[in-house]
C-alpha cells in the first residue's frame, strides 16, 4: 500500500464514461448534449435489455439492473478493457423500488406470500450480483448506500480502491424512482446513472486526470441549462453532470460536488 | 496491508448487552435462539431476537430516527466504553477526520412495511409515521450516528446482503492507508423484519428448528440480529499507549465476487477460497498461521458444503473452525462486525469456540469444526461473511506483536 498523503488529496484517470438520464440515451448523445451541440429535451429513460445476462437472470432483470449493465457495458466498450478484469464500485441511494413496493405490498396482505425472485432481488446489492455474473467478473465489487450523496460517496471509494491496488475500477452511481406510495415520501422522477473507468495511471482512452479531496468550503457546483441543472439535483447519482461537462468539452475545472454538508467533494479536472 | 488495532469494540446480539455477555455465552458455547415470536409473524421457525430494543428510546434532538434498527444501534453503541472512545478520538483527530462505514441490509425497512398495513383506503398514501429519509432509507444508520457524534468526515453504508459489514473494515482499512481519514468507526446493524422472515422462507431456507451449522442434518438458518461496532486506528496511536500491551488488529482482507448466482454460491466455493487467498496474502501469512476460522456457516445446505469445501482445500482438515450463528442466529448485513467481535475475544481470552446446536457433523465436508471449545493461545484468526449476490469477504484479525 502506498504511504498515507498528508494533504487529503487522490488523483486517479478517467478513461470512459457510460451515461443514462431521462432524455439522454448514451454518453455520445449525452456529451453532445453538454456540449451544446444538441438541445436537452427531457424524456423518460430509455432502458435498454440486458443482452449480456445468461437468459434466467435477464427474465429476472428489474430497472436498476437493465440500468447498471447498459451504463457499465457502455462505459467498458470506450475504454477497450475486458469486463472480467474490472474491481467495481456501485453507489446507489436505494435499491429497486419497484420490488421493494412489491414486497411490502404482498407482506401487507394475508398470507404475506413473497417471491423467491423478488426477495433475492431486494438487496441493495442486487445489481453487482447481475453485474458480476454478466461480466464474469469474481472482482472485488462494493455497494454504498448514501442518500442523496451517491456520486461523490462512489467517486470518494472508487478513487481510494484505485490507488489501494492495480486493478482499473468501473464506477456505476445510479438511482432509480420508486412507485406510489413511497414515491411521495421519496420523490426521484426516474432512473438516471454514470458510469466511469477509472486508473491509477494514464491509459490510451485517457480523458482527464482528477484530484479529489473533502472539503469544507463553496457550494454545489450547478449546471448552466436550468433542465439539466434540474436533473442533477433531482437523481442524486447525476450530481456527476458538472464533472462530465468538463469532460464532454475536454476542459479543466475545480468543481465541488454535493457530499454530506458541510463537507464536499472537491474534484480538479485536467483533461489529458 | 497495514495493520490497524481496533482500539474499542463491542457487540450486541440476542446473547446480550455487550462483550462480557458474547464472552460468557461462547464459554458455554449456548445458543439464544428461540421459536419465533417476532411481531405477528407465524413462519415455523427459530430466532434470536436482542432484548429491550422496542423499549430503547433514542435522545429527543434525533427522535425523527426512532425505528427499531436504529434503536437497536444506540443500544449497541452505549456498551463498552465505545461512546467514550469514539469521543477521545474526536478529541485527538478532530470530527472531519474520523469516517463512518456501517454495514446493514435490512435498515429501518421495517416501519415501511408496517406503514403499507395501515395504508389510507382512499388515497393509498402511507401513515406520516413512515420516515423515509432517517428510517426506511439504507443509510439511515450511518447518518444517525454522523449526527449523534456530530461528525463531519467520510460516512458511508456498505450494503451487499450479508458480507455488509465485514466490508466496512477493508473499506475504512483503504480511507486510512490513503490518508483520508485517520480513524473509522466500523461495524454492522442490522434487526429482524417481515421482508428477511417472509423472504428466506420462500426460498426455503430458514430451518424449523435453532440452526445447526454443519451438521449432516442441517435444515436452513435462524434469523436473529444485532449491532457490532469497532474503532480502527494506526497502532499505538493512542497517546497513553503502554509499549508492552498486545494490541488486536485488523491485518488483511479479501474481496471477491462469485460471478455465479444471485442467491446460491458457487458450489466449488471459488469466490470464498479466493476471497480467504487475498485475505492471507494481505496480511502476509499462510493457512497455517490461522488458529481458529469462524465460518460464515448459514447452516443451509449449500452454504456450508461450498464453504467447507473452499476451506478444505485452502487450510486442509487440521486448522479449527466454527460458526457462531448456533449461538447468535444469522444476524444478516450485522453479521461480518459481529462475527469480527466474537474472533477478537477468541483471541483475546484464548478459546476456540465449539459450536452449538450441531450434533453431527457432515462428514462429507471434512474440516476441523469445533463441537467443544478449546482452550489455546490463540494468535490469528480469520472470519468469513459471503452474501446474496455471490459477495465474499473475509478478515483476518491478529495479536501484535
Amino acid at each position: 500500500m502506498s504511504a498515507p498523503l498528508k494533504t487529503g488529496k487522490l488523483s486517479a484517470w478517467i478513461e470512459a464514461v457510460g451515461l443514462l438520464a431521462p432524455g439522454i440515451p448514451d454518453w455520445a448523445t449525452g456529451a453532445k448534449i453538454l456540449r451544446a451541440e444538441l438541445p436537452y429535451q427531457n424524456a423518460p429513460t430509455l432502458l435498454p435489455l440486458p443482452q449480456s445476462l445468461p437468459a434466467a437472470e435477464r427474465r429476472r432483470a428489474s430497472r436498476v439492473i437493465k440500468l447498471c449493465i447498459a451504463l457499465g457495458t457502455e462505459a467498458i466498450q470506450h475504454a477497450g478493457l475486458a469486463a472480467q478484469n474490472l474491481a467495481s464500485v456501485f453507489s446507489a441511494s436505494n435499491g429497486d423500488g419497484h420490488n421493494i413496493h412489491a414486497i411490502c405490498e404482498a407482506l401487507a396482505q394475508p398470507d404475506r406470500m413473497v417471491s423467491p425472485t423478488r426477495f433475492h432481488n431486494s438487496v441493495h446489492n442486487a445489481a453487482s450480483g447481475y453485474w458480476s455474473i454478466a461480466a464474469a467478473s469474481m472482482q472485488a465489487s462494493t455497494v454504498l448506500a448514501a442518500f442523496d450523496a451517491t456520486f461523490s460517496a462512489g467517486l470518494l471509494e472508487a478513487v481510494v480502491q484505485v490507488n489501494s491496488g492495480a486493478v482499473p475500477l468501473l464506477l456505476l452511481a445510479y438511482d432509480s424512482e420508486y412507485p406510489e406510495p413511497i414515491l411521495s415520501k421519496r420523490f426521484m422522477p426516474d432512473a438516471g446513472g454514470i458510469a466511469l473507468v477509472l486508473t491509477n495511471a494514464p491509459g490510451p482512452h485517457c480523458l482527464a486526470r482528477i484530484e479529489i479531496s473533502l472539503s469544507q468550503e463553496g457550494l454545489p457546483s450547478p449546471m448552466d441549462d436550468a433542465a439539466l441543472e434540474s436533473l442533477r439535483r433531482s437523481i442524486p447519482a447525476l450530481e456527476g453532470l458538472p464533472l462530465l461537462a468538463h469532460l464532454a468539452r475536454g476542459t479543466a475545472a475545480s468543481l465541488s460536488l454535493r457530499y454530506f454538508s458541510p463537507t464536499h467533494l472537491a474534484v480538479e479536472i485536467q483533461p489529458c | 496491508m497495514d495493520a490497524l488495532e481496533l482500539t474499542s469494540y463491542t457487540a450486541t446480539t440476542c446473547l446480550g448487552r455487550g462483550l462480557d455477555a458474547q464472552l460468557v455465552a461462547l464459554r458455554q458455547q449456548s445458543s439464544h435462539l428461540h421459536p419465533c415470536d417476532f411481531g405477528d409473524a407465524t413462519i415455523d421457525t427459530w430466532v434470536g431476537t436482542v432484548a429491550g430494543v422496542d423499549e430503547t428510546r433514542l435522545p429527543a434532538a434525533l427522535g425523527a430516527y426512532e425505528c427499531r434498527n436504529i434503536r437497536l444501534a444506540y443500544l449497541g453503541l452505549q456498551m463498552d466504553g465505545f461512546e467514550q472512545a469514539v469521543q477521545a478520538a474526536i478529541r485527538q483527530y478532530g470530527a472531519h477526520r474520523i469516517g463512518v462505514f456501517l454495514g446493514t441490509s435490512n435498515a429501518g425497512i421495517l416501519e415501511t412495511e408496517l406503514g403499507y398495513r395501515q395504508r389510507d383506503p382512499i388515497t393509498g398514501a402511507l401513515p406520516p409515521g413512515v420516515d423515509y429519509e432517517a428510517r426506511h432509507s439504507t443509510y439511515s444508520v450511518v447518518s444517525f450516528i454522523r449526527r449523534y457524534f456530530q461528525l463531519s468526515g467520510v460516512s458511508v453504508v456498505i450494503s451487499t446482503a450479508c458480507s455488509s459489514s465485514a466490508k466496512t473494515f477493508a473499506a475504512a482499512s483503504r480511507m486510512i492507508s490513503q490518508g483520508i481519514i485517520d480513524a473509522a468507526i466500523v461495524g454492522g446493524v442490522d434487526s429482524l423484519c417481515y421482508t428477511t422472515l417472509y423472504g428466506f422462507n420462500s426460498l426455503e431456507l430458514t430451518s424449523r428448528q435453532a440452526c445447526r451449522p454443519y451438521d449432516v442434518n442441517r435444515s436452513g438458518l435462524s434469523l436473529g440480529e444485532g449491532a457490532a461496532f469497532a474503532l480502527l486506528e494506526r497502532p499505538a496511536s493512542q497517546p497513553d499507549f503502554p509499549p508492552d500491551r498486545a494490541a488486536i488488529c485488523l491485518l488483511g482482507y479479501g474481496e471477491t465476487c462469485d460471478a455465479h448466482h444471485m442467491s446460491s454460491p458457487h458450489p466449488q466455493g471459488l469466490g470464498a477460497k479466493m476471497a480467504m487467498e487475498q485475505a492471507l496474502s494481505s496480511a502476509g501469512l499462510h493457512p497455517s498461521d490461522i488458529d481458529y476460522i469462524n465460518l460464515h456457516g448459514t447452516a443451509t445446505l449449500s452454504n456450508d458444503l461450498a464453504e467447507g469445501r473452499a476451506v478444505l482445500e485452502l487450510f486442509g482438515a487440521q486448522t479449527a473452525c466454527s460458526s457462531t450463528k448456533g449461538h447468535t442466529g444469522h444476524t444478516l448485513g450485522a453479521a461480518g462486525a459481529v462475527e469480527a467481535i466474537l474472533c477478537v475475544l477468541a483471541l483475546k481470552h484464548g478459546i476456540k469456540p465449539g459450536g452449538t446446536n450441531t450434533q453431527t457433523l457432515d462428514a462429507a465436508i471434512g474440516i476441523n469444526y469445533l463441537l467443544k471449545n478449546e482452550s489455546a493461545g490463540l494468535r490469528y484468526a480469520l472470519s468469513n461473511s459471503f452474501g446474496f449476490g455471490g459477495s465474499n469477504c473475509a478478515l483476518v484479525f491478529g495479536l501484535t506483536p
